[in-house]
């Protein structure tokens, strides 16, 4: 190997786990120091960063805005209410056997669809068809119970060893469904680091770049951005799984427009162009919305200003700003 | 021996005949270059090879084999590359993931999901040595999108030769960089491509270069051949000095 190779670092995991246990350590604790209500915005803050998390595989690393992935939130959580109503077991294992793939065939199938168009007309695209599903699970109120929602009870955890009824069952429900939640937004985080650090993921990043060259590297555009638009919905598909129970109850709220453009605001606000800023975007933007709505009846308004300061001075999210500080800060001691 | 070849290859756009009916010919091993004013026709050519356009007639042999409707993917399994007048990198990959993306493309490694790109080794080793051969070696680790413009014209001509094409096209590998570089980049260039012996075509409109580094020069003009031979040949044709010298000749 030549002498200048060696300056190439070499992405050690070694430096990704010393970075990641720390904030996994943390959390962990997080459970002995706040009570349930806390706790309780907490999940909703992992469940949002996983949702984020999916999304941004499309927006920061293939260069395409969906303005849609309601649709796969939603589905995942209608499809764990349907398997309460008709097939019975409340376990939450069932609940993801069964949802992911539903989830999962749902964003090949309208991945399949959108992919064939770039920019605008994608975004249009993915729009309409989380629309149509919204209008249908409205209308079709018999299956979905229209806009009263279907209702989830608590499901049992791990095979059935936990399971959740009496007057403390809230409390030890989401006590337990924290952990819970954690272990599958680790798994979530270490496969969507592995994909965007594979070779695969380097593919997305090229087309995202330069689509003209990433053809005539021999790579196929259309089949790379369709399977990074099936993890994608699958991964938001996911966090809809997870939310469902926490909520206790699915309604067409998730799958209309309006959360489309919070997973695209989460996104934004922790900063789509790293791969953290996603997860830091979900816990901020779970804790901004939730005393948002609690302070003011304008809340939506406090959003938009938000979004508005966030787009003109911290264009690269929290996460970019921080960053960019960061490295600031080493120059400037370098320096000296 | 004959590697690529085109029979009365046509393409027009409107009333502009930039390929009027081009018998063209690449022998194996050769270092050729296509020169002429803008509007030529020479990038046109390229792109017909390269399946970038579509012909309106005519066909395209590599070694016998019609490849006149093969796609942009089967043409590079064919052994087919070009690089970009214009620089069409990966901007925001490093310049190490900008010629690696092109080994794992050539090895169809890039469906792989679940194993990081920077351990596979054999990848590592082959884009290492060829950041190497182009010089690009301590640029590893910075942004393609960072780097100065002599470097990305030669990450440029990387990123292509890195498929390993047995036919490589080189569109202007020296525009918009100062006189000192160009001789840079085309030592580079030249010492890479005939040490690898892969067979080079390159669009260039300085003639110095061309006379330097060419085995064989052809010219177009409108469309269509005006001249092809060796430097010392089209040094001596009276035809490509009015041409180039805009008005015509008389010694």
């Amino acid at each position: 190997m030549t002498t200048e190779g060696q300056l190439l670092p070499q992405r050690s995991l070694l430096n990704v786990v010393a970075a990641a246990v720390p904030v996994l350590l943390v959390l962990l604790l997080v459970p002995r120091f706040v009570e349930t209500y806390q706790l309780q915005l907490v999940i909703y803050g992992l469940i949002t960063a996983i949702a984020a998390l999916g999304f941004n595989l499309l927006l920061g690393y293939t260069g395409l805005l969906s303005f849609g992935h309601s649709a796969y939130f939603g589905v995942g959580a209608y499809s764990v209410a349907f398997v309460v109503e008709h097939l019975g077991p409340h376990s939450m294992e069932f609940y993801l056997l069964v949802g992911i793939p539903i989830v999962a065939i749902t964003s090949a199938l309208f991945g399949y669809i959108c992919v064939r168009h770039t920019r605008i007309f994608f975004g249009i695209l993915t729009l309409a068809i989380s629309q149509v599903i919204y209008s249908l699970v409205l209308k079709l109120y018999w299956v979905t119970g229209g806009s009263d929602g279907l209702r989830v009870p608590r499901p049992a955890l791990l095979l059935g060893l936990f399971s959740f009824s009496g007057p403390q069952g809230f409390q030890l429900f989401v006590r337990s469904y924290y952990y819970y939640v954690l272990g599958i937004f680790v798994i979530c985080v270490i496969l969507m680091w592995m994909i965007v650090h594979s070779p695969f993921g380097k593919a997305l990043q090229g087309i995202r770049d330069n689509e003209v060259r990433a053809r005539f590297l021999g790579l196929r555009i259309r089949r790379f951005r369709w399977s990074s638009f099936l993890v994608s919905g699958t991964f938001t598909g996911v966090a809809g799984i997870l939310w469902v129970p926490l909520n206790g109850l699915t309604t067409p709220d998730v799958l209309y427009w309006t959360f489309s453009g919070e997973i695209v605001f989460t996104a934004l606000l922790g900063g789509f162009r790293n791969f953290t800023g996603p997860i830091v975007g979900g816990i901020v933007f779970t804790y901004l919305k939730t005393y948002a709505v609690a302070s003011t009846e304008y809340w939506q308004l406090l959003l938009g200003v938000v979004l508005v300061t966030l787009v003109l001075v911290l264009p690269t999210g929290i996460v970019g700003a921080i960053s960019r500080a960061g490295q600031r800060l080493r120059e400037w001691s370098a320096a000296r | 021996m004959i590697l690529l070849r085109t029979v009365n290859l046509r393409k027009q756009f409107g009333e502009t005949r930039a390929c009027d009916g081009l018998d063209f010919v690449v022998n194996k091993g050769e270092f050729l270059s296509l020169v002429g004013s803008n509007g030529a026709g020479k990038t046109t050519l390229v792109n017909l090879i390269s399946a970038h356009l579509q012909p309106d007639s005519g066909q395209i042999l590599l070694e016998d084999r019609d490849i006149t409707f093969s796609t942009v993917a089967q043409r590079i399994k064919a052994g087919i590359a070009r690089s970009f007048q214009i620089v069409n990198l990966f901007d925001g990959l490093s310049v190490f993931d900008n010629v690696a993306l092109s080994v794992f493309s050539r090895e169809g490694k890039t469906v792989k999901m679940t194993r990081l790109a920077d351990h596979d080794q054999d990848v590592r080793r082959e884009t290492l040595e060829l950041l190497d051969q182009f010089g690009l070696a301590s640029k590893a680790a910075a942004l393609a999108g960072g780097i100065a413009q002599g470097e990305r014209k030669l990450l440029d001509v990387a990123v292509a030769y890195a498929l390993r094409p047995r036919l490589l096209f080189l569109d202007e590998p020296t525009s918009g960089v100062s006189t000192h570089e160009k001789a840079q980049i085309m030592d580079t260039v030249s010492s890479v491509v005939r040490g690898g012996m892969v067979t080079a075509v390159v669009i260039e409109h300085d003639m110095d270069v061309v006379f330097r580094y060419s085995d064989r020069i052809v010219m177009m003009h409108e469309g269509s051949f005006l001249a092809d031979g060796t430097p010392d040949e089209i040094r001596a044709n009276k035809d490509v000095a009015s041409i180039l010298l805009g008005a015509p000749l008389t010694v």
